[in-house]
């Protein structure tokens, strides 16, 4: 009589409707919410091409390119003085590197002092280098990069080769998405007291949540086999390990990012609260996963960080199995890693949740 | 296991603690089959708490209820089974349909889908939810939300239906065709444990009790607690003045002697004054500040003058306590 999975069905039957019915509100208000950062642009290059990827950026509607400056010192000064968030370069060789077929590269600086602006610009960003280079190589039908969008933090230069950027990404996407859409699922019934009147029914909680996370796992799937095949397909990046083990060992990574997206929710108590905290978990995925800055290169102490940051492990896990070949021996630990730490967050998570969310 | 005479309430000493601070202290009260059972108290005052401890949400710290004859400590999910409860946010899924908010509280109670394909079909012919069936709850004005938020809870038939502040923010018609369902309801033995700030509401159920402070200060039916001798102290009793501009009559007659206290209803003053004061006295110092008393006449004492008074002496009592506790160590 007393199954502990009570009412999973229905809140899965319930979820699911819910996704159907709001899919696009629901990933765009997510990956596209923050609008028209005040962006500085040094345009060097001043070529059709260059004038082409401004454009771009400013169709994102991310970016609002708030002035032209002509030197390096009033780009950085216009960060500097908070006028802009964000600083894009385009070096003088920009169109000539495209034209000959080569890698050119685009300076973009962030102001981290705004982390949920810095991590949407990061994003951004990317997405528009890569569907530049995209449409570029598909032109040319060559196999190089044409345009390499190079996010990173201020004053720090540092050099990687483009195929280690995209299985990285495949970890911070998956996270970002999985997250917030747990946190919000049931922070959402927070706020609209509908979670108040789930628990006076038979509804048990691990049937509640299991009936929630389910639907995103299945989101969390579907969103890593079209990076995969986005990367594999339109990038050309080689996948020489196995994908099935790459999708058996995505399990864990996704447990600890909705046992994260739970835990959130126990704590916020509004949407735009929830918004906050899932970003600090997702700066340290972005920053100290060893996804733009080599682990090796950090300074102990973040070095040290980086162990207790999710990313890391599952970062490990797709540069292995997609560049370097490795299989199961090589990446068992990584896997028990993240599954204890999801472990760890679950417990955490279901306690909290009974403490501050049922019983307050 | 449930006996046939059993109560579908019980609290015995109810006692529920956050930290220091006592939420509920010593709350009694006993919820026949079949009553429209009012729970009344200003905000901040324990209601919300007491529900969530009879319907096992919250552990007690004292004491003890049933509920349906259950044990609400020891069995709280089979509590929630067999209850029914709606809260004054409707709890609603906005971006789902009638339809499916239905089906989806039906499948939270197990119903069969025959069962649920049933009490569905009777709901909405209940609540003459017809013609908005395949429409998105965020599109239903107030009273329709309300009246879908009933059939959710009473989907999978409960014979005790809690509603926390059911017509708050709901137009008055809609709050008279509410009560209309719930009187209709009670008939067919269903039991209603309805919290309401509304003292016309309180007027029309079949047993009230106030909670003031985490504690229960009147319990009764109407009538029994408008004869209450607190409320209605030896050598008083209460009149309707009925003046022009009352506000000004107000602060006039608070200065009569022997008018004990006095309070603006509509266009008249309720007022409870001394056997003492005579009625022509009365009228004439009105007069003399220019103020023509249309009519005086006798009163009975309404639920909020219950409540009130009631609140006063609670009050009193307790800074009378306070002083007591000072007083040796001074």
């Amino acid at each position: 009589m007393l199954n502990p999975f009570r009412g999973f069905r229905a809140v899965f039957y319930k979820e699911t409707l819910h996704v159907r019915r709001d899919f696009a509100t629901l990933f765009f208000s997510l990956i596209i919410h923050i609008r028209q950062i005040n962006t500085v642009v040094y345009n060097a290059d001043g070529r059709r091409e260059s004038r082409e990827l401004l454009d771009r950026l400013k169709n994102s509607d991310t970016f609002h390119i708030y002035r032209y400056v002509n030197n390096d010192h009033d780009l950085n000064d216009a960060i500097i003085a908070g006028k802009c968030r964000v600083g894009v370069k385009i070096p003088v060789d920009y169109s000539d590197k495209l034209l000959h077929g080569m890698s050119a590269q685009v300076l973009v600086l962030i102001d981290g002092s705004d982390s949920s602006v810095a991590g949407q610009a990061i994003n951004v960003t990317t997405a528009i280098g890569l569907d530049e280079s995209l449409r570029r190589v598909l032109a040319s039908s060559g196999v190089n990069f044409a345009v390499e969008m190079r996010p990173k933090i201020l004053f720090n230069p540092d050099s990687r080769s483009p195929n280690f950027f995209l299985p990285g990404l495949t970890a911070v996407l998956l996270l970002n998405v999985t997250t917030f859409l747990t946190a919000f699922s049931i922070v959402r019934e927070k706020e609209r007291g509908t979670l108040e009147q789930l628990f006076v029914t038979p509804v048990r909680p691990m049937g509640l949540l299991l009936g929630k996370l389910l639907p995103y796992l299945g989101i969390g799937f579907f969103e890593l086999s079209m990076i995969l095949c986005a990367m594999r397909f339109l990038f050309r990046v080689p996948i020489h390990g196995s994908v099935l083990l790459l999708a058996f060992l995505s399990l864990p990574y996704l447990f600890v990012s909705l046992s994260l997206g739970i835990l959130i929710s126990s704590k916020a108590v509004s949407q735009a609260h929830a918004m906050q905290l899932a970003f600090l978990t997702i700066l340290p995925s972005i920053f100290f996963s060893g996804y733009i800055f080599p682990r090796e290169t950090m300074p102990k102490f973040f070095y040290v960080i980086s162990y207790f940051v999710p990313a890391t492990y599952f970062i490990n896990i797709t540069r292995g199995i997609i560049l370097r070949g490795a299989g199961w021996v090589h990446l068992w630990s990584d896997a028990l890693a993240l599954f204890l730490m999801g472990s760890f967050l679950l417990v955490i998570a279901a306690r909290r949740f009974h403490d501050k969310v049922i019983t307050a | 296991m449930t006996a046939p005479e059993i109560t579908a309430i019980t609290a015995q000493n109810l006692v529920r603690r956050f930290g220091n601070f006592t939420a509920v202290n010593d709350v009694s009260f006993t919820v026949q089959k079949g009553e429209i059972f009012g729970f009344l108290g200003p905000n901040g005052s324990g209601k919300t708490t007491v529900i969530k401890m009879l319907t096992g949400l919250l552990p007690l710290s004292g004491g003890h209820a049933t509920v349906q004859g259950i044990d609400v400590h020891q069995d709280p999910e089979t509590v929630r089974e067999n209850i029914g409860y709606m809260s004054q946010n409707f709890s609603l899924y906005s971006d789902l349909t009638v339809e499916e908010n239905l089906t989806f509280y039906g499948r939270i109670y197990g119903l069969t889908p025959e069962r649920l394909r049933r009490r569905i079909d009777e709901i909405v012919q209940l609540n003459g939810l017809g013609p908005y069936y395949k429409r998105l709850a965020a599109q239903l004005s107030g009273g329709w939300k309300q009246r879908l938020a009933l059939g959710c809870a009473m989907l999978h038939e409960p014979k005790l239906i809690f509603l926390d502040e059911p017509t708050a923010g709901i137009d008055p018609v809609a709050r008279r065709q509410l009560w209309d369902l719930l009187f209709d309801l009670s008939a067919h033995g269903i039991t209603f444990f309805v919290t309401t700030h509304y003292m016309d509401e309180a007027e029309r159920c079949s047993h009230v009790a106030y909670i003031y402070f985490g504690k229960v200060i009147a319990d009764g039916t109407p009538d029994d607690l408008r004869e209450l001798p607190e409320v209605n102290p030896p050598g008083t009793y209460r009149v309707e003045i009925s003046a022009p501009h009352v506000t000004w009559a107000l602060r006039i007659a608070r200065t009569i002697p022997g008018l004990r206290s006095a309070t603006i209803f509509g266009q008249s003053i309720h007022a409870l004054i001394d056997d003492r004061l005579d009625l022509d006295h009365l009228r004439q110092q009105l007069l003399d500040h220019g103020i023509v008393v249309a009519e005086i006449r006798p009163l009975a004492p309404s639920l909020e003058d219950v409540f009130v008074e009631l609140t006063y002496r609670h009050q009193a009592k307790q800074a009378q306590q306070a002083a007591e506790l000072e007083a040796p160590s001074a």
